[in-house]
């Protein structure tokens, strides 16, 4: 048996990324959280996740944020909203492990070969290419994404499926795209330049320690 | 009455029979829709999670083109674009610098967004605008019998719906039970399907599939109406894998629209009821109902 | 203006720049302003001092008034809202006017709020200076005296109401008790028992209820409301509106005959007080030691009210008493009286509006409110613990903090329910044995004897898990589920997320302002805070009083407190009615406003401003005329006046430029 130390000295904080996290519009009220468990206790993934999503809350405000942006809580987040919909303190949570989520893929906290951020990537390119999404083909992608033997496992599984939506016309590897893609790739140009990131809270982060974003 | 119509990309895809079904709903109660020109994804919940201020810009596309169209509403009817494109709405709203490079990037397209557009989902406008009078009104073989387990799933109350309490939602219900059927009392009306995880994290994502689909079964429930194609597809997709995990709770998954279009009397088959990897039992047989023409939308 | 009265006069002024410990010295250099305003005219004589408001500070003053021959005393020190009225005292004590003495505010408007001293010191100048121009202009005024009516009203029956009335009662004052249910008794009356002693409700509050109605010096008025409250402190007169019962009071001797006679022979509409769980007949009596022992027939329910045809057995029961009368009308009385103590209790908060606990969804669940009456001996079970399926529980969950501590509805802590649920917990065990499980945010136990009780229901095996519940539900999981109530929580503490199926659920339901406290907020033309509750004056130094002098405030009404609590308040609101009657009269500031005569022009501009109605239009002079005794001096009217008619004592324009002219001076 392999014993793990689970006390956490000072240095084990990331001092700045709570009040980092706070700034960001939408996600300020999480500065008046109880700890009440209102979160977990609605939250139908809570089962299944490393950290509650209460305990989210309280790392995040306490600045643990390497706990925090590699825990499998954010990605197992399905952004029902039922939390954000019952806590009592009007706390975003949902928003918040969007932002959350945003920043453990920029910083490369999020965990490896775990199909979701995959999803999330594999998604974001799809659009940011076409305009649209195609599902069929968006979850072959995804799998190869996901590694070759986590492919093979999950993918093997889904063939029953995969027959099924052909069988009733609903599989297509055609890819849907918009016409005007010039047009939406100018676009997000625009946001490139015009650094909404930081606007919007996001951008170059204090606490950033691979410095992704030093150039903000 | 004429609304611009945001279809999103699952109805185009998996989602389609909702579209199939919707469609020929709304013009037997002479709703008109216009699709939007050239819309684009809203960017749905995986976009958000890389980059939610593209996120914005990409979901504003769609609101811009929907006031260039000019008409009064957008209606929405999958439950991600219904709450990214009100979510959009909200935030822009609340953040008047992302505000501007919105519409400077709209700009560049030669188009802009003043906020004013009211995104509806369909259930908010058949039970609200058009009202269940004029829904009976087209009733033409009530769904006497069938139990009908009325399914929300999360997203188009929680957390920007206004049309419908947020816990205990009951739009679909009395819409269910103006088309005759009887509606079970459903507990997990709102709780979530297991949204994309069934096919990232299938042991989380399925087990929330599998809990509503049983307590369906068990609350005697002949189908489950959705108004969402993700829930749609998690709750018909899967039944194999779940059987194989814990239990088989065969049950079908419907759309409401689908359900409105056998009560108003058109042909299964012009409903994408074939789409359905569980199929619903046919309903039985009762003097027939002249089916209307097809739908026609304009693109 | 000045009125001449001082003309000629030397002015001779007296200044005092207070240090108040290091309050004001750490920021001011307080020698240094008394050396500055000693140069200033008219100044005979300027100190610092540390304490002014000490009794050798106080007496400084008075002692140089007499040496030094001042006529005109300065104190720059506080808030005059705290020592104003102290200094005055030391002014007459001194042997003039109080009224020629101006206080200034360097530690609030200053010393408090800067931190550069330099300037500190040059603004503590500046205000000194400006309150030496100013005083120079004061007149001697009169405080005038309004007598006080003796009669008290106290509105409200529940326990904060009744304590209010008996202790004024056996004080020998008149007292109008007004209650708009039938009987008094509030919210106490249907609890079970008290926490945390655990005494009966009824056997402490029943006899002080049978005292309340005999008690010579209380006239009690039950179904009545208060309509209209005309007039001011000392002064009012109050309109009353008694509801029809249709059975006459004073002929009603409670013996109850008519209730087994009712045509209904079974009891079949809700019976309110029992917070729906029981049935009552038309005609009731709302429970057994209900005061006034009268019956009442609801209109509502009874068939001769409700079709006119009935055979009226309760009449013919009643017989020779000949109390029940269906013709009866509202009514309307006036009562004088010169001080009134607000006691209207709260409301509890709706559990329907949180259908994710199921409140109306699930037979279950339960408020505490109906948990009380189901553990009552007189409730509709006979104290037994029978749910609304029949059954019995062997498990109970407790949710606190139901509406409370809640963005979206309550946001205040509701202060009474982690108690009451302790105490339900106990009651629910010794009744049922079974498992009882409290599901807090934290547990708030801070009053005498509390924790005690905290810690001794950890004692009895009472399960408690900190975290507030997500729902409650009745779809199962797993086989120990079925059939049962399903309550999802996390426990923070454990730090699992955990399922526990029960057979009960009691919401705690929070305590809110009554549905109409605004309406009676402007009926006795009080203030409500932010949540809805009526607001004391001053939280800490002022807290049964309200901004209207006069009336006071007991109980629920000004915010959830529990019975000892209430009952302590009352007290205070009945102590402080007391002071008023007792002295007999009640001084008003001078600084009223008063028109001159000659000078209006009787355009009527002022009368709809005036907010205390104090302003009336004398139609054979065609003059406007204010009534002293109501005026507040809030000055709106002075400032309206389109010909400069009307002038404010202590704000008369030569005082008022002045005090401007001499902060701008350098």
């Amino acid at each position: 048996m392999e014993l793990q130390r689970t006390i956490k000295y000072e240095a084990d904080r990331v001092k700045g990324f709570g009040r980092e996290i706070m700034s960001v519009p939408g996600c300020e009220q999480l500065e008046s959280c109880i700890q009440c468990g209102t979160c977990s206790g609605v939250c139908p993934l809570s089962i299944y996740m490393d950290f509650s999503p209460r305990q989210i809350m309280a790392m995040t405000r306490s600045d643990f944020k390497k706990e925090v942006l590699s825990s499998y809580t954010i990605w197992l987040c399905a952004s029902c909203y039922d939390c954000t919909v019952e806590c009592p303190r009007k706390i975003r949570i949902t928003d918040i492990m969007y932002e959350l989520k945003q920043r453990a893929i920029r910083e490369g906290y999020a965990p490896k070969g775990f199909a979701t951020p995959a999803l999330a990537r594999s998604f974001y390119h799809m659009v940011h290419e076409n305009g649209r999404v195609t599902e069929s083909s968006l979850v072959i992608k995804m799998l190869l994404k996901s590694g070759l033997s986590n492919a093979l496992k999950t993918g093997l599984g889904m063939w029953r499926l995969g027959l099924n939506l052909i069988k009733t016309g609903r599989f297509s590897l055609k890819q849907e795209t918009i016409r005007r893609k010039d047009e939406l790739a100018q676009m997000m140009r625009i946001a490139d330049q015009s650094d909404i990131d930081r606007l919007n809270g996001n951008g170059a982060s204090a606490t950033s320690e691979k410095g992704a974003h030093a150039q903000h | 009455m004429k609304f611009s119509y945001f279809p999103g990309c699952s109805l185009k895809g998996t989602g389609k029979a909702y579209e199939e079904s919707l469609l020929p709903v709304l013009q037997a109660l002479d709703i008109q829709l216009e699709e939007l020109d050239d819309w684009n994804c809203c960017g749905a919940t995986a976009y958000m999670a890389v980059d939610e201020a593209k996120a914005c810009i990409l979901a504003s596309r769609n609101l811009a083109i929907a006031e260039k169209m000019g008409h009064q509403e957008l209606m929405a009817p999958c439950s991600a674009c219904y709450l990214v494109l009100n979510k959009t709405k909200k935030y822009l709203k609340e953040s008047p610098a992302v505000h501007r490079v919105v519409q400077k990037a709209l700009g560049s397209a030669g188009l802009t967004y003043s906020g004013n557009v009211p995104i509806r989902h369909p259930l908010d406008i058949l039970v609200n605008t058009i009202g269940l009078d004029a829904i009976k009104k087209r009733v033409k073989r009530p769904l006497k019998g069938l139990k009908v387990a009325p399914y929300y799933g999360c997203q188009i109350v929680r957390p920007y719906a206004t049309f419908d309490s947020a816990e205990n939602p009951t739009t679909m219900d009395r819409l269910l039970e103006a088309l005759g059927a009887s509606v079970v009392r459903f507990p997990l009306k709102t709780r979530c399907c297991g949204a994309s995880l069934t096919g990232t994290l299938p042991e989380p994502g399925l087990l929330c599939s599998y809990i509503i689909l049983k307590e369906a079964l068990k609350r005697g429930a002949d189908v489950i109406a959705t108004v969402c194609p993700l829930c749609q597809f998690n709750l018909d997709g899967y039944h194999d894998k779940i059987a194989a995990k814990w239990e088989p709770v065969r049950i079908p998954t419907v759309y409401f629209s689908q359900l409105m279009g056998l009560a108003f009397g058109i042909p299964a088959e012009q409903l994408g009821l074939h789409r359905c990897i569980v199929p619903m039992k046919p309903l039985p047989e009762l003097p027939a109902a002249a089916a209307p023409k097809a739908p026609a939308v304009a693109a | 203006m000045n009125h001449g009265k001082n003309n000629g006069e030397e002015i001779r002024i007296g200044f005092y720049v207070c240090h108040c410990g290091h309050n004001i010295a750490s920021m001011v250099d307080c020698a240094e302003v008394a050396k500055y305003v000693e140069q200033l005219p008219h100044v005979v004589l300027s100190r610092d001092y540390k304490y002014m408001c000490s009794d050798p500070g106080q007496e400084l003053i008075a002692q140089d008034i007499k040496e030094h021959n001042l006529n005109r005393i300065v104190v720059a020190s506080c808030s005059p809202l705290l020592h104003e009225h102290t200094f005055r005292t030391a002014v007459e004590r001194g042997g003039i006017n109080p009224f020629y003495f101006h206080m200034v505010n360097i530690r609030e408007h200053n010393s408090w709020v800067h931190t550069d001293r330099a300037a500190a010191t040059l603004k503590a100048k500046a205000l000194a200076r400006a309150a030496i121009k100013r005083v120079a202009h004061h007149r001697a005024l009169e405080t005038k005296r309004v007598p006080i009516h003796p009669d008290v009203l106290v509105v409200g029956g529940g326990i904060a109401g009744i304590h209010a009335a008996m202790t004024l009662a056996n004080a020998g004052k008149k007292v109008y008790l007004v209650e708009r249910e039938p009987t008094i008794g509030g919210h106490m009356a249907k609890f079970d028992k008290t926490f945390p002693t655990l005494d009966c409700a009824a056997c402490i509050l029943t006899p002080k209820m049978s005292q309340v109605g005999a008690h010579p010096n209380i006239k009690l008025m039950t179904y009545s409301e208060v309509t209209k409250v005309d007039g001011y402190v000392g002064n009012y007169t109050v309109t009353i509106k008694h509801k029809p019962r249709y059975v006459i009071e004073d002929l009603c001797i409670g013996c109850q005959d008519c209730i087994p006679a009712c045509v209904y022979k079974e009891p079949k509409f809700p019976d309110e007080f029992n917070e729906n769980l029981g049935k009552r007949k038309p005609i009731y009596i709302p429970f057994p030691q209900a005061t006034p022992q009268v019956v009442i027939i609801d209109p509502d329910t009874c068939l001769n009210l409700k079709t006119g045809k009935c055979k009226k057995t309760c009449v013919e029961a009643c017989g020779d008493k000949k109390a029940i009368d269906f013709k009866q009308q509202e009514t309307f009385e006036d009562i004088k009286v010169g001080t009134i103590i607000v006691a209207t209790g709260f409301k509890t908060f709706d559990a329907t509006k949180m259908p994710q606990y199921g409140y109306g969804i699930h037979k279950n669940v339960y408020t505490a409110l109906e948990v009380e009456r189901l553990v009552n001996a007189s409730g509709p079970t006979g104290g037994e613990i029978i749910l609304r399926d029949g059954t019995h529980p062997k498990s109970i969950g407790i949710i606190h903090c139901v509406g409370s501590r809640d963005e979206r509805h309550n946001r205040w802590c509701s202060r009474v329910c982690c108690m009451y649920s302790l105490k339900l917990a106990h009651l629910l065990k010794e009744h049922t044995g079974a498992e009882v499980y409290n599901f807090y945010i934290d547990m708030r136990t801070a009053g005498k004897n509390y924790d005690e009780f905290y810690g001794k229901l950890l004692d009895e095996g009472v399960h408690f898990i900190r975290g507030r519940v997500g729902e409650v539900t009745d779809w199962a999981f797993t086989p120990e589920e079925e059939g049962h109530l399903v309550i999802r929580v996390e426990d923070t503490l454990a730090g699992y997320v955990r399922r526990i199926p029960v057979d009960m659920v009691v919401l705690a339901t929070g305590l809110e302002p009554q549905e109409d406290a605004q309406e009676v907020r402007r009926l006795f033309n009080m203030s409500c805070g932010g949540e809805g509750f009526f607001l004391e004056r001053h939280p800490k130094l002022a807290p049964v009083n309200t901004f209207t002098d006069g009336i006071f405030l007991a109980g629920c009404c000004q915010g959830p407190k529990d019975i000892p609590d209430s009952v302590a308040q009352a007290g205070a609101a009945a102590a402080e009615a007391l002071v008023l009657v007792d002295k007999g009269y009640v001084e008003q500031e001078p600084n009223t406003a008063f028109v001159i005569e000659n000078e209006c022009s009787g355009c009527k501009s002022c009368v709809p401003l005036c907010p205390y109605t104090a302003i009336a239009f004398d139609g054979s002079k065609q003059k406007a005329y204010i009534n002293e005794a109501l005026c507040k001096g809030c000055g709106t009217c002075v400032g309206a006046c389109p010909s400069g008619s009307i002038v404010q004592n202590l704000f008369e324009d030569a005082e008022v430029f002045s005090e401007i002219e001499g902060v701008l001076a350098e």
